[in-house]
């Protein structure tokens, strides 16, 4: 295969593979039903995945530390949101933090 | 509303600089638009491009890729009545990441839910690819979108809305006991493998605290 032949099959792997993620979980829940404390369950299942890519895109980039800056943004928003900020402030407030530290010269 | 606005508007920002980017590195732009229309899942995306671009084989990019958004599955058992059944599951499906997850996650009612996952999903249809267009024609002109803190304001957003779940005990206890068994995993396992091993966090919310119901333990 040429190389344009195999992008396009990765880019078709990658698609195909992606929906039938997606389309896996609604498939087996019309099948069969669950009790209430699976569906809790799965509720938590759902906060904990997307924590863990919260928390691990604050962290890192390309497995590496992602930098005091980005970092410190989280933190702002973190603290916003405990003290229950409006969505919008919180979101600009992480951006502005970290925008401010770079400017700063913080990496 | 004003917060789904925001998001897909943040979102169209990162499309922005995910075109410029992989467009200077060498990347043709009808497989950065393909990848945002047929995919629509942008961290995977993003990896897909850096391997491809790095010289790596294309089918390796897309399963290293499929890690990256095997999470979709559970999504889609935790929200399966949201996505609803029909021609409606057919695009619903497609629309499901973790913005559109997390606001239906975030309303109470079913049809707040519902109204909540379609707009932040159309929206991100929209955005996404827009911004990731407009990237590639503006290609060299962007050069560093960090400097604007876009890249805190994705997991700004997860949180914002992760939040009022986690004043649940259960959650709570799951999430963090998650976030840090995939904090400590990143720097030794491949991308997306560290995310779906949080699921083990959920161990830590059971038998915690009872259910209100009459089931016990078990």
């Amino acid at each position: 295969m040429n190389q344009p032949m195999l992008i396009l099959a990765g880019i078709v792997v990658l698609a195909v593979g992606t929906y039938a993620f997606r389309l896996a979980g609604p498939l087996l829940r019309t099948r069969a039903e669950v009790s209430e404390r699976v569906e809790a369950l799965l509720a938590d299942a759902a906060i904990v995945l997307l924590m863990a890519v919260l928390t691990t895109t604050a962290l890192s980039q390309d497995q590496q530390f992602a930098g005091f800056a980005r970092v410190a943004g989280v933190l702002v928003a973190a603290v916003l949101a405990w003290r229950r900020a409006p969505f919008v402030v919180i979101v600009l407030a992480a951006a502005v933090t970290t925008a401010l530290l770079r400017l700063a010269g913080v990496a | 509303m004003r917060a789904i606005v925001l998001v897909c508007l943040a979102d169209g920002l990162v499309g922005i600089s995910y075109g410029a980017v992989a467009v200077n590195a060498g990347i043709e732009p009808w497989v950065i638009l393909a990848l945002t229309l047929l995919v629509l899942a942008g961290a995977s995306e993003i990896l897909f491009v850096g391997i491809v671009a790095a010289g790596g084989s294309p089918l390796t990019a897309a399963f290293a890729g499929l890690l990256v958004n095997a999470r979709h599955l559970p999504f889609g058992l935790a929200i399966h009545e949201v996505i609803g059944t029909g021609w409606r599951r057919v695009l619903g499906t497609h629309l499901m990441n973790d913005e559109s997850v997390v606001f239906a996650l975030d309303q109470d009612a079913l049809a707040r839910k519902r109204a909540a996952f379609w707009a932040c999903g159309l929206g991100i249809l929209l955005c996404w690819p827009v911004g990731a267009a407009i990237g590639v024609f503006a290609g060299s002109v962007i050069e560093d979108t960090d400097a604007f803190g876009l890249d805190a304001m994705f997991p700004a957003v997860l949180l914002a809305l992760v939040f009022p779940a986690l004043r649940v005990k259960r959650t709570r206890r799951a999430a963090l006991a998650g976030a840090v068994i995939a904090v400590v995993a990143t720097p030794f396992l491949p991308s997306g493998v560290p995310v779906l091993l949080a699921l083990v966090g959920l161990l830590f919310g059971l038998g915690r605290t009872k259910p209100t119901g009459t089931e016990t333990a078990s």
